[in-house]
This record gives structure tokens, C-alpha cells and sequence, in this order.
């Protein structure tokens, strides 16, 4: 029997098969959740111990969750514009780390190792305690000067008061200065969201071929036009895969899923968490949709 | 001009060496702080100019620490969990980016499609039918047809994280069948080839010639899965909130602490623990969760950071 497939045919058929485990868990696991979390969204659910049951009430969840509960609204915002602040922080930081990482110097095994650290370290339980560190607070506030006060320096590595006093005084725009200082202030939190970012960029950074670089230096382009011309152009299709992955990084864990999670096991309301996870994800699908769509357009292919 | 362009490289690397070095400083700068404060005694917070490094070098901190998330057992049930997950994944992972790859079949972009979709979609969207799928785990209903009763119920045990894992809709599968997909789409063509002129069929092809030939792209899956199951809050608060996991002892290790130093102050109500020293118990067990990732990864490290470049993440 087997003998009289094709060769082609054998291989969808073993396709199929290789993907099966794949497959099996996504319609049980992804699809059927799925189509149930939606349902849940629009009904009351009662958990008993026989099982569940469930009374349709049409978009009373919704309702209650962007009206009447109280929290919703501020952390959904809250957290969309967080993002929409990290996100190019992120990006332009892990371009530059991977192209310091790429170069090469002495000692370049060992900085890559510590530039890939975050990767391991900052992620769920750690980088929570982390936030909610007291020891991480005192050491600032000893280190920036003695100021006894923790409440005043929440999470900031040094101080950078006095150089927004000058950048403000030398003439530049308070509100990009204020974007500066936000971004030097939470420096530990945007090295620690890229640390997947470089490796991404660096993985393209490696792909660029050398002959490209000689043959600009033989025309005598210097670093800064060999970068926009070359280097950018070439890893811009990056740039679209690291804005994905930052926003639905920045999605994964933040406040947002602590009220989900909490109105979810903690007030047994699971019609109300799912109906808050569905606008969510609502959310985070028009954000991505409309900013895939922004640097696509921008994006320059090789091909 | 030759001496202009020279003036420029040096001026060049030292303003990157200094760049380089404060950055670094900035990533291991927690972990500095968590080891200074992890050996220091308890009347060293209170001295001002006492910053880094300790005068009263003590043990106590990290003591209390071990016994509250009791070390030796949650660090043995985390290393199973975690490795136990990693293979499941990495395998099942393998399976599907292989598949996706190189074995294309009709309809099997829709699926690819579909992968993405899991990667997209924000997990918490499939908590609640999840959690209670587990509650009363029973396969198309099978386990009531044999036994009557409905279902097993999975919740705090390892089974969740386990079958998840198993079928490649773990934490954070879709990335790694993305990783794999582009890993098997770069490798050449000739190989598969020779494979099958030689005899081999799909299955050993796959097994002998080219997962050997993926270890850059294993190790990096195999890293990342094992390092996110160790540090996952939400599968492991959702699922198994109740088992001696390193993510839940951390979680819960501020309040465990409170509740030791109270009985330490012999339950006198009146008597008030010191936020400092409940802080620097917690920042001595934050380490102690993280001390085996950083090893491990001392070990992996060279191997992960030369398989980063030829992973091709990128495609």
C-alpha cells in the first residue's frame, strides 16, 4: 500500500503527522477555549460542583466592566500608553545594543553574555518581586544622593533632574525632554524588555554580507552613511517583527492581567474576566493591526 | 588625514568601551545589589555609609530565606517541572516547524496562519475555559464513558503545563515552531535529498540528519523553554497555584516572611517587623530563585550566544 504513494504524497502525508501533536493541542487546547471564552463573555457563569452552567445576558459583562468597575478603564488606558511610550524606547535600544554587540573588540564574548542576561532574568515571578523590591528603593535613594525619601524615587537608577534643567534652559522642547528623562529613568526596565529584541536584530545583523561594507568604503562612505544606507535598510523588516513581539510582550504581563486573572479566581466572576479579556485582546489586535500596517509600508525587502 | 581618521577610532572606542560598560553595570546592577544585601547583617541597613559592601558578613539572611521557600524541595519539583517541559516542547515544537517547513501539504499555510494566530492572541483570553477544560479533564469524553464519573481534575497538579506542553500550546509554543519553521527553511536542500537517496524515510531523515544538524536552533528553543517555565507566574498561578514551584514561592515569599518574623517576635502583636529586614530576606530568596538559572546559564552561555548568529531567528 504505502509503496504506490508518490513521493510527494508520502510527504504531505507525513506533514500531516508531524504537525498532528501540533494540531490536536491547537483544536482542543486553543480553538475550542477559544470559542468558549467568547461564549463565557456573554453569560453568567456559575461554577457548581457538577460542572458549570451558563445563562446568556447579552453584553451585561461588557457593560459592567466599562462602567461599573472601577479600575478598567484607567489600568486599559494606562497600559496602552505605556506601551506606546516603550515600544520605540525598546526598539531604538536593542538596535543599538546589537550593533555594539556585533562589533568587534576584546572582551566581546563576555559582553554579549551579560547584553543576553535580561533574557533569562526578567520575565514573570523575578522581575515582579523586582518591581516590589524595598531594598532596590533604598539603594537608589542612598546612591542619588542620600535623600531619605523612597516614596520621591521610585525605581530610577540615578538622578537626572539637574541635566533636564539644563537641557530645558539650552532650548529643546520640555515635552522631549520629559521623554528623554522618562526614558533614562526607567533605563533597568527598557534593558530588560529587549533582551529577545537584540537577539533578533543581532540574528540580522549577521545575515548583512561584509562585501557590502567594502564596497562602500571603497567609495568612501563613512560609518553614518554606511549605517542609513546599508545597515538600516537591511534590517528593517526586523524592526516590524521586534514591534510585534515588544507589543505583545508589554501585553503579557502587566496590570491589565492581574485584574483579569483577579475578577477571574479571586471574585469568581469569569463571564466579567472574560468579557475584560476580549476587549483587550480587541485592543491589542487593532494596535498591532493598525502599527503593523504603518511600518510594513516603511519596510524595504530585499527580494 | 591618515592620523584625523586614527583620532576618530580611538575616540570612537572609548566612548563605546565606556557605553559598554554602563550598560553593563546597569544589567547586572540587581543582581550586585541582591548578593551585597543578601550577606549583610541586619544592623548594616541602618548605617548610612555602608553601601555595597558589608561589614557584619552573615549567612542569616539567606538561612531564613532557604528554610521559608524551602529550598531543596521547590528548587527539586521546579528543575522537573522545567525540564520535563522543555523536552515535551521542544520536541513537539521540532515536530511542527519540521512539518511546516518542509513537508507542506494543502492547507498547511492556513495552519502556519493559525500558529501565528496562538502567538497573537493574549493567553489570558483562554484561562477561564482552560481552567475549568483541566477541572474536569476528560478526553471526547472517554474517561465518563469508562468510569461514570466526570472527568479528572488536573488543577495543582503537573498535568496542565504537562499536556500543553506535549502538544506544542504551551507557554509561548507558537514561537518556537516559528523558530524552527525558519531554522528547517534555511537548512539546504541537498541534505534532505541524499537522505532520501540513501534510503532513509521522512522519520529518519528527520531524526538523524537534520535535528543533529539543528543544535543551534535546539538550544536556543530548549533555553528559552526552560528558563520561561522557571520564571512563569501565570500558567503556574492559574493551573497549580498550590504547588511548591519556585515562581509561586517567590510570589507568595513576602507575605511567608512576614508570617516567620512574627512568630520569630513571639506573636506579640505590638511588636512591629522592620520593612528593611523583611526586604532583605526577600531580595536574599529572589537570588536563591535565580542562583541555578544563572549557573546553568554560565554553562550555556558560550553554546547559546554562538547559536544565537545561525539560528536565524529572522528567516
Amino acid at each position: 500500500m504505502n509503496r504506490k504513494l508518490t513521493i510527494r504524497q508520502k510527504k504531505s502525508l507525513s506533514g500531516v503527522l508531524f504537525i498532528m501533536p501540533w494540531l490536536l493541542g491547537f483544536l482542543f487546547l486553543f480553538a475550542v477555549p477559544l470559542f468558549q471564552s467568547l461564549q463565557f463573555s456573554f453569560s453568567q457563569l456559575k461554577v457548581n460542583p457538577l460542572g458549570y452552567t451558563m445563562e446568556f445576558v447579552g453584553f451585561h459583562n461588557y457593560k459592567e466592566a466599562l462602567w461599573v468597575n472601577a479600575d478598567f478603564n484607567r489600568i486599559l488606558t494606562d497600559s496602552v500608553i505605556g506601551m506606546i511610550v516603550n515600544v520605540p524606547l525598546i526598539l531604538f535600544f536593542s538596535l543599538f545594543s546589537a550593533t555594539l554587540v556585533n562589533q568587534k573588540y576584546w572582551g566581546r564574548g563576555l559582553v554579549r553574555a551579560i547584553f543576553f542576561l535580561p533574557v533569562i532574568l526578567a520575565s514573570g515571578a523575578v522581575a515582579a518581586a523586582e518591581a516590589g523590591s524595598l531594598m532596590n528603593q533604598l539603594m537608589i535613594s542612598v546612591t542619588s544622593g542620600g535623600a531619605s525619601d523612597i516614596g520621591a524615587s521610585t525605581g530610577q537608577l540615578m538622578s537626572s533632574r539637574e541635566l533636564g534643567d539644563f537641557l530645558v534652559e539650552s532650548g529643546i522642547s520640555p515635552t522631549f525632554v520629559n521623554y528623554l528623562l522618562n526614558a533614562v529613568d526607567q533605563i533597568y526596565q527598557i534593558i530588560s524588555n529587549s533582551g529577545v529584541q537584540i537577539l533578533i536584530f543581532l540574528a540580522g545583523l549577521q545575515s548583512i554580507s561584509g562585501s557590502l561594507y567594502e564596497v562602500a568604503k571603497i567609495e568612501g562612505a563613512t560609518g553614518y552613511q554606511m549605517f542609513w544606507k546599508i545597515t538600516f535598510p537591511l534590517v528593517s523588516p526586523l524592526i516590524l517583527t521586534n514591534v510585534i513581539y515588544t507589543i505583545i510582550d508589554s501585553f503579557s504581563d502587566n496590570q491589565m492581567t492581574r485584574i483579569i486573572y483577579e475578577s477571574a479566581f479571586k471574585s469568581l466572576n469569569f463571564g466579567l474576566s472574560s468579557a475584560m479579556v476580549w476587549m483587550y485582546s480587541i485592543v491589542v489586535g487593532i494596535i498591532l493591526a493598525i502599527i503593523g500596517y504603518l511600518v510594513s509600508r516603511k519596510v524595504f525587502y530585499n527580494d | 588625514m591618515i592620523q584625523f581618521e586614527k583620532q576618530k577610532t580611538w575616540v570612537w572606542v572609548i566612548f563605546r568601551t565606556l557605553l559598554i560598560i554602563g550598560i553593563c553595570y546597569a544589567i547586572l546592577y540587581p543582581i550586585l545589589l541582591k548578593l551585597s544585601v543578601a550577606f549583610k547583617s541586619q544592623e548594616d541597613i541602618y548605617v548610612p555609609n555602608i553601601i555595597w559592601l558589608p561589614h557584619h558578613v552573615t549567612l542569616t539572611n539567606l538561612k531564613y530565606a532557604f528554610d521559608i521557600m524551602n529550598y531543596p524541595v521547590t528548587l527539586l519539583h521546579t528543575f522537573l517541572l522545567s525540564s520535563s517541559t522543555m523536552i515535551l516542547q521542544t520536541v513537539a515544537a521540532a515536530l511542527a516547524g519540521y512539518g511546516f517547513a518542509r513537508l507542506s501539504f494543502r492547507g498547511s499555510s492556513f495552519l502556519f496562519i493559525l500558529v501565528i494566530m496562538t502567538i497573537l492572541i493574549p493567553p489570558q483570553t483562554l484561562m477561564v475555559p482552560l481552567y475549568l477544560h483541566f477541572k474536569e479533564f476528560d478526553v471526547l469524553g472517554l474517561v465518563q464513558l469508562f468510569t461514570g464519573k466526570s472527568g479528572i481534575n488536573l488543577i495543582n497538579t503537573y498535568w496542565p503545563a504537562l499536556v500543553m506542553s506535549m502538544t506544542a500550546n504551551g507557554l509561548k509554543s507558537g514561537l518556537y515552531i516559528y523558530i524552527f519553521r525558519q531554522f528547517f527553511k534555511g537548512m539546504p536542500k541537498e541534505i534532505e535529498e541524499a537522505a532520501l537517496i540513501d534510503g532513509c524515510g521522512v522519520f529518519r531523515t528527520f531524526f538523524r540528519v537534520m535535528l543533529p544538524n539543528a543544535v543551534p536552533a535546539l538550544v536556543t528553543v530548549m533555553l528559552f523553554a526552560f528558563v520561561w517555565q522557571w520564571n512563569d507566574t501565570f500558567m503556574t498561578a492559574t493551573f497549580m497555584n498550590q504547588s511548591h514551584v519556585m515562581s509561586m514561592e517567590i510570589t507568595m515569599l513576602g507575605s511567608n516572611t512576614e508570617k516567620t518574623l512574627a512568630a520569630l517576635l513571639g506573636g506579640d502583636p505590638n511588636a512591629k517587623i522592620d520593612p528593611r529586614y523583611l526586604s532583605m530576606i526577600v531580595d536574599s530568596g529572589i537570588l536563591l530563585a535565580i542562583a541555578p538559572l544563572i549557573i546553568l546559564y554560565l554553562f550555556v552561555q558560550r553554546f547559546f550566544v554562538e547559536s544565537v548568529e545561525r539560528t536565524g531567528v529572522v528567516g
